[in-house]
């Protein structure tokens, strides 16, 4: 019966596989189909998977196995509760708090991080001493780096107008900006290959057995 | 009408093409070795000069949708972190990162069949919140994952004995796709308690980490995408997933741009015609 289980599962990707390529040709029923059951498929899954790997270790466990010391979980219990009531138009209202609860604590937990990484972190890496290596390559990678950076921030200062000496840096930064969002596209571009290649091998290895 | 005809033919074209030529080195390897980034040699580097007998911390923080490119990497660094004898926390920001873990170690354990579960390496499974849960394994491990996996309470498992929070162990390495993942665990493990950091993510996330690989390094290099995993193979001198699927990337990389240049020019001499 496994043995039947794992040949009719391998044939039930290899359909929705090649009924989701099929989309490069057209619009087609077989894409909308798999594109629903996809859809469907993973709200229901997340829902049972959230269910058992988070509700169930820390609330109803703790709960059904020691009350007494775990009464502290009423409160987020509560909470999620509160959140449900958007459901109910009359005590929508109550979903509020718990809504407010999440903002706020997201807002103070991350103020504090992002600060010190992304903007203390950052600012502090790029107080170099471009020189100090002795390696050319890398003394040219650091002046690149400082100016780079002070370019790029000074792109988006917009107090006053950029205009003559001052678009210099501006125009640069620019320049710096462009080829950063070219290397993101191609590290796009190997990404969504690697998923092709990743769907091709499936097809190849696991089906048809071509490859080993 | 016809010229959208025509664009329509020549899409389909396109992808036909890319097809067989992903295809084809698949079926037909061809073996181009893959020269070694520095971003790469830094996250070996961290590994191979951690003493032996060192705790290290994998988090899997992925999911099956990007498996090509993330796997390779985390059974790479697994067996480089098997062969230097150090002793592997696997934990998982993402729920299915547990099994992503598994079937890693399986790999792993292929080639390092000695290793013993719970003094070598231990799986202590899925932790929900992200930030917070990082934030809390900075006070104490033990509360943050009271069992592992198996349901083994955390104060038996022999090599987590001396494990009390995120300072005692060596380096974190965490396998990300996203969010929670690398910047999460720079933020509130590198940054706060000094423990380094280092990781995987997908050719897509990479950009936006490159960065944090600087001189507070923040991060100890980084891998991003099926390349860096290739790299770290030729490091370990392993012919993994990664190196033999690089034929592939290579040749749909050389198409892409054959298709760029004859789209410009074309662009350019439907310009030149309009203008005339």
């Amino acid at each position: 019966m496994s043995g039947f289980m794992t040949t009719f599962g391998l044939w039930l990707s290899v359909f929705f596989t090649l009924s989701i390529f099929s989309f490069l040709y057209k619009d087609n029923p077989f894409y909308k189909l798999s594109e629903q059951i996809f859809v469907g498929l993973s709200a229901a899954y997340w829902l049972v998977y959230l269910y058992y790997s988070v509700m169930v270790p820390n609330l109803f466990n703790k709960l059904f196995t020691d009350f007494k010391g775990n009464l502290i979980l009423l409160i987020p219990t509560a909470l999620g509760l509160m959140m449900l009531l958007r459901l109910i138009p009359k005590a929508q209202w109550l979903s509020r708090y718990p809504i407010a609860i999440m903002i706020g604590t997201s807002a103070g937990i991350n103020m504090v991080r992002y600060a010190k990484t992304d903007l203390l972190g950052q600012i502090s890496a790029t107080m170099i001493n471009p020189f100090a290596s002795d390696n050319v390559i890398t003394v040219i990678g650091n002046i690149l780096l400082i100016v780079g950076t002070i370019c790029g921030v000074y792109f988006f200062y917009f107090s006053k107008k950029q205009e003559g000496i001052r678009a210099v840096p501006s125009k640069l930064g620019i320049w710096f900006l462009m080829i950063s969002f070219g290397a993101s596209f191609g590290y796009t571009v190997m990404a969504r290959i690697s998923l092709l290649i990743g769907r091709l091998e499936f097809l190849l290895k696991d089906w048809l057995h071509i490859i080993k | 009408m016809s010229a959208n005809k025509n664009t329509q033919t020549e899409r389909r074209i396109i992808y036909l093409v890319l097809l067989v030529a992903v295809a084809l080195p698949l079926i037909f390897p061809i073996g181009w070795k893959t020269e070694v980034s520095s971003y790469t040699k830094m996250a070996w580097e961290l590994i191979e000069n951690t003493p032996d007998s060192s705790v290290v911390l994998f988090s899997f923080d992925y999911d099956p949708s990007t498996i090509t490119e993330i796997q390779p990497m985390a059974e790479a660094m697994l067996e480089h972190s098997f062969s230097r004898n150090q002793k592997i926390i696997a934990v998982a920001l993402w729920p299915q990162g547990v099994q992503m873990a598994d079937q890693a170690f399986t790999v792993a354990l292929k080639k390092y069949p000695e290793k013993k579960y719970g003094v070598d390496y231990v799986n202590l499974g899925y932790k929900v919140a992200g930030i917070v849960a990082i934030q809390a394994m900075g006070k104490s491990m033990q509360e943050v994952f009271p069992s592992d996996q198996s349901g083994t309470k955390y104060e038996n498992i022999p090599m987590l004995k001396k494990v009390k929070t995120l300072k005692d162990v060596a380096y974190i390495c965490s396998l990300s796709s996203g969010t929670p993942g690398i910047k999460e665990w720079v933020m509130a493990a590198r940054d706060p308690l000094g423990t380094p950091v280092t990781g995987g993510t997908t050719a897509v996330s990479a950009p936006g980490l490159l960065p944090y690989v600087n001189s507070q390094k923040q991060l100890y290099g980084l891998l991003g995408g099926l390349k860096a995993a290739s790299e770290y193979e030729t490091l370990i001198n392993k012919i993994g997933s990664a190196t033999i699927k690089m034929d592939a990337q290579s040749i749909a990389h050389l198409l892409i741009l054959v298709f760029i240049i004859i789209g410009n020019i074309k662009a350019f001499y439907s310009r030149k015609r309009g203008a005339q």
